[in-house]
């Protein structure tokens, strides 16, 4: 009893979904529950979880982000949870900032008095990609891989936040991140040696200056396209909006048809994993993965008939 | 005893924080103090007269000075009052400067503990006693450890004087990165010209012991008198046999062992004379490849070899050399060019070091000196050089500047536009560095002779595209994004510490800084001594630099190394341990714990046994004196009594 106590212990995670997987990005959300639950990890949604402190908060006050960061962190510590997982990287972002004001001997008092809630600081905050990587392992998911992904080509995109800045982030190469490649290519898929990996996709440029966005997430798709990919694998909310949902208004700004998905991480795992494509959200994006769906069920559905 | 205090107010270094006035004037408070005085400069000649003066006046039979740390100036003490008559242990220095002024602005408080600092050492000097040290014979050979070129330099001087010469370097040939390189700037001359004849002469010195494929094991003793254990890794070829014909290695079956002197760019045998000019030009098998010891049979070097060298079952030799001095040249090794995610080194075979870019150059190296792309052999039509590939960037732990490969690359694209004259060649470059002589003029003559393009900006990312590499960069003049399609990419890598260079730091007892270069015993003024007497320092081991600073290098620890022989004995420290003979109850204690092997048993009419120290051994560690439990051992000017009385007046 005491043994299977302290097992499940071990992948018992506090869960931060902030606000984007509520929204745009709730296939995300919907998708890394269907994984980690199929991979034995309990997500326990953080209770009355509040806004991270994102961009409203830390451009009028950097402490009152923090101390809005730190919330979510001290009721994680509260329930008991050693981690939090989230899966945007800007949430991660802001979380991993609570934790270093907090350990910051100046900004200590001041970020404490704020928060008015005890918080011994020991949490760990990372991203779903590093719990899928590292908690979890690329060998323990190869074990439970039923649908492999065979005859898929794949472009990882990381983006800007997920490894850097190095010292911060304190995962995968900040250059050069290979994270998800492996897990892809355990999970049986071709991955692509993508240089655009790291390159910039316009971010929140999106809203204001869409013409940027439309350059640059542009050259990511072109770059991926020219690899010979049939979609684009990303881990953060703010890319998979400006490579899927922009997907058109870039279309028009240079005057071609991309027409490459872009799909999440937790989502191509999820469909490696046997699980079915409603519980992964896949119905959520715009630019429609259905070819490789179809590439993806055959392929499992002709393994089942060799089987038996 | 009549003692003299001299504050030194050390212009405003010690004055600018501590009332010296007020520490001299307290210190006249203190027991046996009969005169004490504050002058703005002890250690120039009039201060040091006005300490003479005093002791002479004064019958002053003790002086203490309180200034700076003793290890700048109790040298310059000690024979001060010497000349004035008093024996050179009747002297206590006082460090106000870096334990007292330097750290603190708080007056009041420093003038406090500079007080107490002078009590100490006035109550320790009370307790002084005249010591007098003795001579012994110096061991007139040096050991020399590395045979690059700072090594080798380092060698022939001490040779040319007449030394006995131990070389002691860790490949099969000597030469270091220096046998490397191409040619070598500003001059453009061939480094192997010019180091190979130096190359020769090592071995034909008559006094000049080489062993190569050799490390030192370990090292005891002090100056004069070292004494080093060598390890001489086995070669499995007998060299005293081994003719250098090279049959072996044209004949051996194991193809593809990579090559490590042409920076792993083709393959070599597993049995192999490094180089052309490889010196001693002997065979040496590569265990982990040689088909004997993989495969368990082969034994073709074996049959075919006309003196029958080879010998499967060779193991590794010790040698032991007694030695005066030794002089560390251990060089450096070249930054992981693989290092960097975003300049896919060691991912793409068109991007390359500045060492292999080298080795391509060069008529001996993997293309016989055409210049090719590793990846298809094709020619190369753009090359671009990445300046401070691991030079200037704390996020990789290299914040200091490699000092060389600024001008590496000039040379390195002169070359290649002297090679390739329709090529072009693109350099990436933070700040151009190019202090040395005729250094600048160099660079010049890459950008507007040669037609060199010099970017300034670093680069983001290098990726292949078809057949080429794009390089993104920026262009900070310009204040543009730049992108050029290159064949061929050259990472101008950085230097760093030698492998290993910590532990053999350790078994010298020398010091190191953080990145693992050796620590000179002064920055400016004692380049190449260390803190541990008798060992100097030559090259890159001490700190990035250039070829013609090595070799300066090299013949300067190798001047101190025959000032230091010009002598026939030196002095010994007579601050050792000395056994109190009465008190000593033979448990052997003091024994168990020196790690110089300087105390024995002696023994007293009548079998009884007493512990004896051996003065020329002893260091003065104290560690006998710590442990002696009927404290029957005493180091010399520092013992209990010493230690108590200056705890007593601070606690009092």
């Amino acid at each position: 009893m005491r043994i299977e106590r302290t097992k499940r212990m071990k992948k018992r995670v506090a869960y931060y979904q902030g606000c984007s997987l509520e929204g745009l990005a709730v296939e995300y959300d919907i998708s890394t529950r269907s994984v980690c639950k199929a991979l034995d990890v309990e997500l326990v949604e953080i209770p009355d979880w509040n806004c991270c402190g994102s961009t409203p908060a830390h451009s009028h006050d950097p402490l009152l982000s923090a101390a809005l960061a730190g919330r979510n962190l001290a009721i994680a510590e509260k329930i008991g949870c050693e981690t939090v997982m989230t899966p945007c990287p800007g949430c991660l972002k802001s979380l991993k900032g609570a934790l270093q004001v907090f350990h910051n001997e100046r900004e200590h008092d001041s970020f404490m008095q704020l928060l008015a809630m005890p918080f011994a600081g020991e949490i760990k905050a990372i991203s779903v990609l590093q719990l899928l990587y590292e908690t979890v392992g690329a060998d323990q998911i190869l074990q439970r891989i039923t649908r492999p992904l065979i005859d898929l080509v794949l472009a990882p995109y990381y983006g800007c936040l997920l490894s850097r800045p190095a010292q911060f982030a304190q995962f995968d190469d900040p250059e050069n991140p290979v994270s998800m490649d492996e897990l892809l290519s355990s999970a049986g898929a071709t991955v692509v040696d993508f240089p655009y990996k790291t390159e910039c996709c316009g971010a929140t440029y999106g809203v204001t200056r869409n013409e940027i966005v439309a350059k640059l997430t542009g050259r990511i798709l072109d770059m991926a396209l020219s690899l010979g990919a049939q979609a684009i694998v990303v881990a953060c909310p703010l890319c998979q909006q400006n490579l899927d949902l922009r997907q058109s208004q870039v279309d028009r700004h240079w005057k071609r048809r991309f027409d490459i998905p872009a799909v999440y991480i937790t989502q191509l795992l999820g469909l490696a994993l046997g699980i079915e494509p409603e519980r992964l959200g896949l119905d959520k994006l715009f630019v429609k993965p259905d070819f490789f769906l179809k590439l993806s069920l055959n392929h499992s559905e002709q393994m089942k008939e060799a089987q038996s | 005893m009549r003692i003299g205090v001299f504050v030194c107010q050390c212009g405003t270094n010690i004055a600018g924080t501590v009332d010296t006035e007020s520490v001299a004037c307290q210190a006249l408070q203190h027991p046996d103090v009969v005169y004490a005085t504050s002058y703005m400069y002890t250690c120039s000649e009039p201060g040091q007269q006005q300490i003479q003066r005093a002791i002479k006046e004064e019958n002053l039979q003790g002086v203490v000075v309180a200034a700076c740390s003793p290890r700048m100036h109790e040298p310059t003490f000690r024979r001060a009052v010497e000349k004035a008559g008093l024996n050179r242990f009747m002297f206590e220095m006082a460090n106000i400067r870096e334990h007292v002024s330097w750290i603190s602005n708080d007056r009041d408080a420093n003038t406090k503990k500079a007080a107490e600092q002078v009590q100490m050492a006035v109550a320790k000097l009370r307790f002084n006693h005249p010591l007098f040290s003795s001579k012994v014979p110096i061991n007139k050979k040096v050991l020399v450890i590395g045979g690059g070129v700072a090594g080798i330099q380092a060698a022939l001087d001490c040779a040319d004087g007449g030394l006995e010469v131990v070389l002691v370097e860790r490949q099969p040939s000597i030469g270091g990165k220096m046998a490397k390189l191409d040619k070598t700037f500003p001059t453009i001359d061939c480094s192997s010209c010019i180091l190979g004849p130096k190359m020769v002469d090592v071995v034909q010195k008559e006094n000049i012991r080489l062993s190569t494929c050799s490390e030192v094991e370990s090292v005891s003793g002090y100056i004069g008198n070292f004494s080093v254990q060598i390890r001489r890794k086995t070669t499995y070829v007998d060299w005293s046999l081994c003719t250098g014909c090279g049959l072996c290695m044209e004949k051996c079956p194991s193809k593809k062992v990579p090559d490590h002197f042409n920076e792993d760019l083709g393959n070599t045998r597993a049995i192999s004379i490094p180089f052309p000019q490889a010196i001693p030009r002997k065979a040496t098998i590569d265990k982990e490849y040689c088909r004997q010891f993989t495969k368990g049979k082969c034994g073709v070097c074996k049959k075919l070899c006309p003196v029958g060298a080879i010998n499967f079952e060779m193991e590794d030799e010790f040698i032991s050399e007694d030695v005066g001095a030794i002089i560390v040249a251990t060089g450096f090794d070249m930054f992981d060019h693989t290092s960097y995610g975003e300049y896919g080194g060691g991912r793409f075979p068109d991007v390359i070091s500045g060492l292999q870019y080298e080795r391509i150059l060069s008529a001996s190296g993997p293309f016989g000196g055409h210049i090719k792309r590793p990846s298809d052999g094709r020619e190369p039509k753009n090359i671009v050089f990445v300046a401070c590939v691991g030079s200037r960037d704390a996020s990789v732990d290299r914040p200091y500047c490699s000092g060389v490969c600024c001008m590496y690359i000039a040379k390195q694209a002169i070359l290649t536009r002297d090679h390739l004259p329709d090529a072009n060649c693109y350099v990436f470059y933070m700040d151009i560095r190019s202090p040395g002589k005729n250094y600048d003029e160099f660079v010049r003559r890459a950008q507007e002779e040669y037609g060199v393009n010099y970017i300034r900006g670093r680069v983001g990312k290098i990726y292949p595209k078809d057949d080429h590499l794009i390089v993104q960069g920026a262009d900070t003049l310009l204040g543009v994004q730049v992108e050029v399609k290159a064949d061929l990419v050259v990472l101008a890598t950085g230097v760093e510490a030698s492998a290993g260079a910590r532990e053999l730091a350790e078994k010298l007892r020398i010091s190191y800084d953080q990145h693992g270069f050796y620590m000179e015993s002064h920055p400016k003024l004692r380049p190449v001594e260390t803190n541990t007497a008798g060992v100097y320092l030559a090259g890159v081991c001490q700190g990035p630099k250039d070829i013609p600073s090595s070799v300066a290098q090299g013949s300067a620890a190798a001047a101190k190394v025959q000032a230091l022989f010009s002598r026939d004995t030196l002095e010994t420290n007579p601050q050792v341990a000395l056994v109190n003979e009465r008190a000593c109850v033979a448990c052997g204690k003091c024994i168990q714990v020196c790690p110089f092997g300087a105390i024995q048993w002696k023994e007293l009419r009548g079998g009884i046994q007493k512990a004896e120290v051996l003065p020329s051994v002893c260091q003065g560690c104290g560690l006998c004196n710590a442990t002696c439990p009927p404290k029957a051992v005493q180091l010399q000017h520092c013992t209990d009594n010493q230690i108590l009385a200056e705890i007593d007046v601070l606690c009092a």
